[in-house]
């Protein structure tokens, strides 16, 4: 191979790979978009929250392992709620008046996350170095961080654990259920309750999850927030409703915007990583509106 | 209903000509052939789910049907689209209402005017002359609807807060205000007591007979249809199973079975 | 009510005396510092101006277009641009370029809203967003090669008269926001602002009575960036004095975001009862940090607290008054005055 492909790949592999931690900011979004119809603006900031309470936890003196069910725990409760305070009191409400609601949340979290914990940023070391993986650069000469390739195997791990849960498992069924018609599912004995606690339980996970992913990257800090902005492209591409869109939809989104950034980047002074995704989310909505796997909207009048 | 008119009735203003429209796998409307007569009273009726609205929404430019072709007074539409079709002189209202929730009564009827308003954006932020008497004049156009209608009352009300009957009125106020050649309605009785159709029967043949105004009226109440209809399209599944004056169609077979439910195989 | 000139009525013109006399009378006199100019009354008339294009897109025309910011860096460079580059240009008339210029940017962003709508149409207007501001970043010509990063502005100049006091650069603002914010009302309450309530409210049903639902739109996000165009080189040329792509941030857009829907979607009075929350609640924040806690309370804290509240105040509006701040003044007016013929916006 020559030394020009092997650098295109290169690139290409590192753009999925970090992708792939898009896909998981994402998948959040989906959780609950799939099993409530509801856009959950908030989640970036609860992917901040989360990290930033993990870090904070072990700081006070927790190992690792408590502080990452701690963590959980919170999530948890936030997530009970965000459902008990926000979205079940505007249940009947338009779908722009929810969206501004959790806007508004997702504000109330920054300042509450910033206002517990502090402005500095702090490292996280999960134990996986942000360095070339020795044996893959040797013998196929592609110089892959071995983080990166960790985050992934993570990110695919709980994309596939995820896609299984809603497909095989009962719990699954009932969440597609009440996405489709709560009042329907809670009718024929769905336990709505339940299966929301569930979701946002799992929401909270993978919240958790990626910010560690993320600030082990680069650092855990306030910048984590404006990266759940770029799940939105993700989102868009992919389909809110489609878990496995997410996870496609990451990775075209991350190959692209590092392809655009190492090629197109030197001749404008970088920074095109910074709107790339939207402008690929314009695109795809001039053609494909509902995303690659998302469900079409037939209006009736 | 064969009393002189005022304007006798013409040559067709809307000729379907083997319409079909699928949703997906599911076929709505089956090769569809009618037509619409100048200054008629036409009536579309038929069970539910019979295509009726989404017929409508074919004519209007809502949905685009898979076939056939549609002509407007024997014309066949560039590019059917409902504000292009608004411009060839249909209105009609929805089956289940589409107001304008926020706005008053008053300001509802008044974007019924929006064909006879010829003013930019820069005549009305600037406030000129002529944006400003245009204003007056559509006001004051609504307000004889509004008095037409005998909704005065609540002609400042937000739309949103009236009754299902008013908000049908409000509606047809609307459609109105177009001076559309051709009205379309879409069940404009439907949520009213006796009373109401009455007054609303009054008001739809009002229009007809001193404006002209030609007249499709899906309806659900045969009475209604039977009295002021002058022709009747009889949809069932998707397919025309009667077209002729009211008399003819109320005692064909085909009619009878579909209202009175005989298997359909 | 009956207007009596232009769309105005008694009530407007009474309303508009008072309110005028105290801007210009009242105001200069009982000012005491001009701290008063710089940090409140002229960020007041800019954000102002900005939520009133917000209020245009998003409350009347029911586009949820974020990126406000974008349109308001566009219009400030163009400003910068044209005053630096056309020897002798009149202050008024780059002005008002910057404004066609910020408008031709919404036209081309806003096309998106003639596929989509809703939360996908947010997403893509983030684009305008990212995409001016990192534009303007990135080609130097735009920042005449300033490698600062701040660029000052130039100084106003009116008929040959720099413009260099607080009150002058008040009173510039002041008429500038003035005439505009009639030229909204006359939109909003003319045949202009009704076809954009159309589009919100049902747009099929306002394209059966022939309203076109392209020109509408596209005309709204031209309207309505042109007046965050202009908000961007006044914010820049009286209040910051400078000039740099930071200070237009999303950060920005969502404050914007915020003095519309707290203020109340769909009103123009909700504007500005939106921005004097917005910059008076961090004010009022700070005296009860200092005064009450004595200082001990930490900055960052403090504007930590000021998002919390910021957030919260949108939930709680969302759930108990989705109209706004607005609905709530207009409540309590009514109290004090029951008039038997409200307007429903103004």
């Amino acid at each position: 191979m020559t030394d020009q492909l092997l650098f295109f790949l290169e690139v290409v592999v590192a753009g999925m790979l970090s992708g792939t931690m898009y896909s998981l900011v994402a998948l959040g979004y989906v959780l609950i978009y799939k099993s409530s119809s509801n856009f959950n603006f908030a989640q970036g900031a609860m992917v901040f929250f989360a990290v930033l309470s993990f870090v904070g936890l072990m700081e006070l003196g927790l190992p690792f392992v408590a502080a990452f069910i701690a963590t959980i725990l919170l999530m948890m409760l936030l997530g009970l709620l965000t459902e008990k305070l926000v979205l079940r009191p505007l249940t009947n409400q338009s779908e722009e008046t929810v969206l501004m609601a959790t806007i508004g949340l997702g504000f109330f979290l920054e300042g509450f996350t910033q206002a517990i914990w502090g402005v500095e940023v702090r490292k996280l070391d999960l134990g996986v170095k942000d360095f070339p993986i020795p044996w893959i650069a040797d013998n196929l000469k592609l110089f892959i961080s071995a983080l990166d390739l960790v985050a992934a195997v993570v990110a695919l791990t709980m994309i596939a654990g995820i896609t299984l849960i809603f497909k095989y498992t009962k719990v699954g069924l009932g969440l597609r259920a009440v996405a489709d018609d709560p009042g329907a599912a809670s009718s024929i004995g769905i336990p709505l309750k339940n299966i929301m606690f569930f979701v946002w339980s799992a929401a909270g996970v993978v919240a958790l999850v990626a910010g560690m992913m993320w600030g082990a990257r680069a650092g855990v800090q306030f910048a984590l927030v404006d990266l759940a902005l770029k799940a939105l492209p993700v989102l868009i591409i992919g389909g809110f409703s489609s878990i496995s869109g997410a996870l496609i939809a990451g990775l075209i989104v991350g190959a692209t915007e590092k392809i655009l950034e190492v090629f197109l980047g030197p001749m404008v002074g970088g920074g095109i990583e910074g709107w790339a995704p939207y402008v690929m989310a314009i695109l795809f909505l001039l053609y494909r509106p509902e995303g690659l796997f998302g469900e079409k909207i037939i209006r009736r009048v | 209903m064969a009393e002189s008119r005022r304007f006798p009735i013409g040559d067709p203003v809307l000729e379907l000509k083997n319409i079909s429209l699928r949703f997906g796998g599911v076929k709505a409307i089956t090769n569809i052939s009618f037509n619409v007569l100048k200054h008629e009273v036409r009536a579309i009726i038929g069970p539910n789910g019979a295509g009726k609205s989404s017929l409508l929404n074919c004519i209007n430019g809502i949905y685009k049907p898979q076939e056939g072709t549609i002509l407007f007074s024997g014309q066949v539409l560039d590019n059917i689209s409902p504000n292009v079709v608004a411009n060839n002189g249909v209105s009609r209202t929805f089956q289940n209402l589409a107001l304008f929730k926020r706005m008053s009564v008053l300001d509802n009827i008044l974007v019924g005017r929006t064909l006879h308003t010829t003013s930019n954006f820069w005549e009305v932020g600037f406030g000129l002359p002529k944006a400003m008497k245009e204003d007056r004049k559509n006001k004051e156009k609504c307000e004889e609807i509004v008095k037409f209608l005998e909704i005065e009352h609540i002609k400042d009300a937000p739309v949103g807060k009236l009754s299902y009957g008013l908000q049908k009125k409000v509606e047809f106020g609307r459609a109105l205000a177009t001076e559309a050649s051709i009205l379309m309605l879409d069940e404009p009785m439907a949520g009213m007591n006796v009373e109401e159709k009455r007054e609303m029967c009054r008001f739809i043949l009002k229009v007809n007979d001193e404006i002209g105004t030609t007249i499709v009226l899906i309806e659900h109440d045969m009475g209604v249809v039977m009295d002021i209809s002058d022709r009747v399209v009889v949809l069932d599944y998707g397919k025309v199973i009667g077209d002729g004056v009211p008399d003819e169609v109320r005692s064909s077979q085909a009619v009878i079975d579909a209202y009175l439910g005989a298997s359909h195989d | 009510m009956k207007p009596i000139f232009m769309t105005f009525t008694k009530e407007d013109f009474i309303n508009f005396f008072v309110i005028m006399v105290v801007a210009v009378a009242v105001v200069p006199n009982i000012v005491p510092t001009s701290y008063w100019y710089v940090s409140i009354l002229i960020p007041f008339l800019c954000l102002s101006l900005a939520g009133l294009g917000q209020q245009i897109i998003i409350g009347y025309t029911g586009q949820l277009a974020l990126g406000a910011a974008g349109f308001m860096a566009a219009g400030a460079f163009a400003c910068f641009n044209l005053i630096l580059r056309v020897p002798g240009i009149p202050f008024f008339v780059a002005l008002i370029l910057s404004g066609f210029i910020a408008s031709a940017f919404g036209i081309l962003f806003g096309l998106p809203s003639l596929r989509v709508r809703g939360i996908y149409l947010m997403v893509a207007t983030l684009a305008s967003q990212f995409f001016i501001v990192w534009g303007i970043d990135k080609f130097g010509w735009f920042k005449n090669y300033d490698t600062s990063g701040i660029i000052t502005v130039q100084q106003i100049v009116i008929f040959d008269k720099p413009l260099t006091s607080p009150l002058a650069m008040y009173l510039l603002t002041l008429g500038i926001v003035t005439v505009l914010t009639l030229i909204a009302l006359n939109l909003v309450r003319g045949s202009t602002g009704r076809k954009w309530m159309a589009v919100r409210d049902m747009d099929i049903a306002a394209e059966s009575m022939g309203v076109s639902l392209l020109k509408t739109k596209l005309q709204a996000f031209a309207i309505s960036s042109f007046y965050c165009g202009i908000a961007g080189a006044l914010f820049a040329f009286t209040y910051l004095q400078s000039l740099e792509p930071a200070a237009f941030s999303i950060k920005l857009s969502f404050q914007i975001l915020f003095i519309v829907i707290l203020g109340g979607l769909g009103t123009i009075n909700g504007v500005f009862i939106g921005t004097a929350f917005i910059l008076l609640f961090p004010v009022l924040l700070n005296i009860v940090g200092t005064k009450v806690f004595h200082g001990a309370v930490d900055a960052t804290i403090i504007s930590s607290v000021e998002q919390m509240v910021f957030g919260a105040l949108m939930i709680i509006f969302m759930i108990f008054q989705p109209l706004g701040m607005a609905k709530i003044w207009e409540n309590m007016m009514l109290k004090f005055a029951p008039k038997p013929d409200r307007r429903l916006t103004s």
